[in-house]
């Protein structure tokens, strides 16, 4: 499983970690936030996955009721994965998360439908990676369905690379700290980040 | 019905394990259990042997059990049509830490291959 899954060996980034402000193609003043663990926050990505269309569900996820949103929510918004969220104003309008898994972490990420096509995603997961460069993350992985182009297109965009498409689902992995393979190939622009 | 499941090592394997006999004694359905020696994780093929006995045992339920070797997957779908079970029945798959659900290589196999029904247990 995890133990043999594949990772690029540069590192790509750095990234700019929450928060980030910026204003999207549809004119929308967005801000992008670490969840903060409030019960209002919680609430309000509730209500967000409870608008969601079904039709953007990937393996299953996020579930269809409230129930299941709700644990989902319980296991993935926990102190050990790192979430952030766009919001317009006080409405969640996006959501990504890093999930641990051995020595490497699990990202996914939801964008509601009205704010899609938006820009929106490309932000969320850019600060979702640099927060786990941040906070030690050194790789991370994601599954996507391999008809879904759009998606793909921006995993690759942003330094995914694809490690594994023999599977219903294309496995895409990217490196965004750790020690290159070999002492030669300092290739970032910056120091590093071995920081604190 | 004629019911081929095969279960592995996994968690999920037991899950489907204990819905699939349970069914089985509701539907009377006629069951046939292959213990797959590909899949067992880190568990040996006795040990994954002797919980379906239990299982059946507690369930009053009487089955053939078998071991098969190999390509866990083809074995399934070749022993299904060659003798003619009405239904492959094996675990739907995993989860990713996510919780998004994965299909193992072997259902994937099924899925693809079978000729004969096909149910996933979740």
């Amino acid at each position: 499983m995890s133990s043999n899954r594949r990772f690029p060996d540069t590192v790509t980034g750095p990234f700019d970690g929450p928060p980030v402000r910026f204003t999207d193609r549809a004119e929308r003043e967005i801000e992008i936030r670490a969840y903060d663990g409030s019960d209002r926050e919680y609430e309000r990505l509730a209500s967000m996955y409870d608008e969601f269309d079904p039709a953007d569900r990937a393996q299953g996820i996020p579930p269809s009721d409230e129930r299941r949103i709700r644990e989902w929510l319980d296991n993935i918004l926990n102190g050990d994965c790192l979430n952030v969220i766009a919001w317009d104003g006080d409405t969640a309008a996006g959501h990504a998360t890093l999930v641990p898994d051995g020595d490497a972490s699990e990202l996914a990420i939801f964008v509601l439908q009205a704010y899609q096509e938006a820009g929106i995603g490309t932000h969320l997961i850019q600060a979702l990676l640099g927060y786990g460069a941040e906070s030690g993350v050194e790789k991370v992985w994601l599954t996507v369905e391999r008809w879904n182009q759009p998606a793909v297109g921006l995993y690759k965009k942003i330094g995914f690379e694809i490690s594994d498409s023999e599977s219903f689902e294309m496995e895409m992995t990217i490196r965004i700290g750790g020690d290159d393979d070999g002492d030669g190939g300092d290739d970032g622009g910056d120091d590093g980040g071995d920081g604190d | 019905m004629r019911i081929l499941l095969g279960v592995g090592g996994s968690d999920e394997s037991r899950q489907a394990l204990h819905r699939t006999v349970e069914r089985a004694v509701l539907a009377g359905d006629e069951l046939t259990v292959a213990i797959l020696a590909e899949v067992t994780e880190d568990r040996s093929v006795d040990d994954i042997e002797s919980e379906v006995n239990t299982v059946l045992e507690e369930n009053g339920l009487d089955a053939d059990v078998r071991r098969i070797e190999g390509n866990a997957g083809s074995e399934l779908v070749s022993i299904a049509e060659a003798e003619g079970f009405d239904r492959i029945s094996l675990s739907g798959g995993t989860t990713s830490p996510m919780g998004k659900i994965q299909l193992t290589s072997t259902a994937e196999f099924v899925l693809l291959n079978s000729h004969v029904s096909v149910t996933l247990i979740r």
